[in-house]
């Protein structure tokens, strides 16, 4: 795959404080790609760096081919878009979009091209002779869309785009930048800490956690098969039920329970003794009708139950564990009641409790 | 019981009882007061105040006075240059320490430190600094320029400028904090946008962040041009006046006038019209800002 941002041994310090540490990434061309995390993690710290607007202490970073480690911001060929939109409040949306190109002495007849193109790909034509002040918080974000997207970058960079917005609004904008990235077939970088954000945009997503990349792999395989506990903990909602216990035989045995692990892929496809920590997702439980799919069976009693219209989340314990289960939205349940619950191995996760990654 | 709507006269009764006392000052001293020197001002009063009717006798004399129009003239050079090189300089020294510089309290406190002096030390400390005999200029002299001259408070022509400098040294660290103030309020994201769209600091300052700081000059031009009218203690240590009236104003005229000619009158006529400058300037720009639509920005 060719790359279009590559970053070689990235080290960042301010002072003492190592907030990114011989970090490497390979970004392809057309690729969208997601650093999610917790705040805190590095990863707005590392898109600056990629920006320009902080500079490296160690390490390379390449956009394009070129190295671009300690060339200026607007000489890198990218565009950004910030959470709080950044945009200039007095001048009206046209002025927000071609300030940047008037500044670069660039023709008026290409200047207004290139706005009404910005204009016309994100429906802000009749915006243009507004002030951001007079539109709302989604459009305002569509034009600072525009303004990375007059640059003619090839490289487009998200800071938490949308984390300002409402919900609703948040939904919408999302599938537009979908759209966009398809349309236009940028490189795009984004940065968030909205896991439904990271799963339904991205190509690939980097969980970072201080400072480095824990697992960088399509969504679907960081959902399936996360590479350690943090990953796993990090990505679902409900997060993944965790119940530590042991290998035996092939059977995962904890207080209460035995579930034998035939049809899981175990790291090295060599199967492990000794302690460990099995992962399951609230839906891979089954429950009613899935119960057929299911190896091992267990009644599990319910202490509370959340209904959320499409689904239901029961809090149950089984023996004395604690985990909560995602049914269909349909169930009828009581807490006190008790359901029959089953395992999928193939679809639960098992780590190791010494070192927290995937076996 | 019945259930009328209680009277809208003792809604928030606690608040406005504690109003009352400012109510009452702003009234009768304020208004009152500013409404009493009026109608004296049209009035023959000397020592005292006497309601011996002359018209506009005060103001004709008052506008046939030289000690007057030098006042007045003084006024309008300090006043605009005063305004427009504290600006600039307080803006100056504020975006530099907005650069994330070590020591940055310190240097903060030491610029602004001027402002919590008084005028009348101000005054006294910039005397001595422009005295040829033992300020600038004779250090000038002692390191060998012999012929260097500057002592702008003994030569009437640009006294007003010495005692320009002795303000501009008060008054910009006020201005630089206010300013400092303003630019930390804005968002550093719209910093990092005009980086990308590779627009240099200096046209990011003029056109973007200077514009967002509106509010900031606002209040920091009222402060500063109400410092420049009512400028009167500084005059009063560094020059009195002099040389000869080269440094008057209007505020040390009116001074002089009501406490020491025993001249009340003349003194009311010239507030007046201090009053009337100062109602000019304000009541258009009230107009501009407060008046009609809201506006939505």
């Amino acid at each position: 795959m060719e790359s279009s941002i590559s970053i070689r041994d990235l080290d960042l310090r301010f002072g003492s404080v190592e907030v990114l540490q011989g970090l490497n990434l390979d970004i392809g061309v057309g690729e969208f790609l997601v650093l999610l995390g917790s705040s805190g993690c590095g990863k707005s710290t590392l898109l600056n760096c990629i920006a320009g607007l902080l500079d490296v202490s160690d390490g390379q970073i390449h956009i394009g081919g070129k190295n671009v480690t300690w060339a200026e911001p607007s000489e890198r060929g990218i565009g950004m878009v910030f959470q709080s939109y950044a945009l200039y409040p007095q001048m009206t949306v046209e002025g927000n979009l071609s300030f940047g190109l008037k500044n670069a002495k660039m023709s008026k007849a290409e200047i207004s091209q290139r706005v009404a193109r910005a204009a016309e790909i994100l429906q802000i034509e009749p915006l243009l002779k507004r002030k951001p002040a007079a539109l709302s918080g989604g459009q305002r974000q569509r034009v600072a869309i525009g303004r990375a997207l007059v640059r003619d970058a090839e490289v487009f960079l998200f800071d938490e785009p949308l984390s300002n917005l409402d919900a609703k609004l948040r939904a919408d904008l999302r599938v537009e930048i979908k759209k966009l990235h398809s349309r236009l077939g940028n490189t795009m970088v984004y940065v968030t800490h909205d896991q439904v954000e990271a799963m339904t945009l991205a190509d690939r997503i980097a969980i970072m956690k201080g400072g480095q990349i824990m697992q960088l792999a399509s969504p679907n395989e960081i959902y399936n098969r996360p590479k350690n506990l943090y990953v796993a903990e990090f990505i679902g909602s409900p997060s993944m039920n965790f119940i530590h216990g042991e290998l035996k035989g092939g059977d995962f045995v904890a207080d209460g329970l035995s579930i034998p692990m035939t049809g899981y892929e175990f790291a090295d496809s060599s199967e492990k003794e000794g302690k460990a920590i099995i992962g399951l997702r609230p839906e891979h439980i089954a429950t009613g009708d899935n119960l057929a799919s299911a190896v091992s069976r267990t009644k599990a009693k319910v202490s509370l139950v959340e209904p959320m219209g499409s689904d239901t989340i029961i809090y149950a314990s089984v023996g004395s564990h604690p985990i909560h289960i995602r049914m269909d939205g349909q169930a009828t349940v009581k807490p006190g009641d008790e359901v029959e619950i089953g395992f999928q191995p193939a679809r639960a996760n098992l780590f190791d409790p010494s070192t927290e990654n995937r076996l | 019981m019945s259930a009328d709507r209680p009277n809208q006269l003792f809604r928030n009764m606690n608040a406005k009882v504690a109003a009352i006392p400012m109510i009452v000052t702003a009234l009768f001293v304020f208004v009152g007061g500013t409404a009493w020197t009026i109608v004296y001002s049209f009035t023959k009063s000397g020592l005292l105040p006497r309601m011996k009717w002359v018209g506009l006798d005060q103001y004709e004399r008052l506008w046939g006075t030289k000690r007057w129009l030098i006042a007045i003239e003084n006024l309008a050079i300090y006043g605009l240059c005063m305004l427009v090189l504290v600006f600039v300089i307080g803006f100056i020294l504020a975006a530099l320490i907005d650069q994330k510089i070590r020591f940055e309290n310190t240097i903060r406190t030491v610029i602004l430190y001027p402002y919590a002096m008084s005028f009348v030390v101000t005054g006294l400390v910039w005397q001595w600094i422009l005295n040829p005999e033992f300020g600038i200029q004779n250090i000038v002299r002692g390191i060998g320029w012999e012929s260097f001259t500057f002592d702008p408070l003994y030569t009437p022509e640009i006294a007003i400028f010495g005692v320009l400098i002795a303000g501009l040294w008060q008054g910009s660290g006020l201005v630089m904090v206010l300013m400092l103030a303003g630019l930390r309020g804005i968002d550093h994201e719209v910093w990092k946008a005009a980086r990308i769209d590779g627009i240099p600091a200096w046209k990011t300052y003029i056109f973007i962040v200077i514009p967002m700081m509106r509010p900031v000059f606002i209040t920091t031009l009222v402060l500063v041009v109400t410092g420049i009218v009512k400028v009167f203690d500084l005059i009063v240590a560094q020059t009195g006046g002099g040389p000869g009236i080269a440094t008057e104003v209007p505020a040390k005229y009116v001074y002089d006038m009501m406490f020491r000619n025993n001249n009340l009158g003349q003194g009311f006529a010239a507030s007046t019209m201090m009053l009337v400058t100062v109602a000019l300037i304000v009541i258009p720009w009230a107009i501009l800002e407060f008046g009609g639509k809201r506006s939505n920005d």
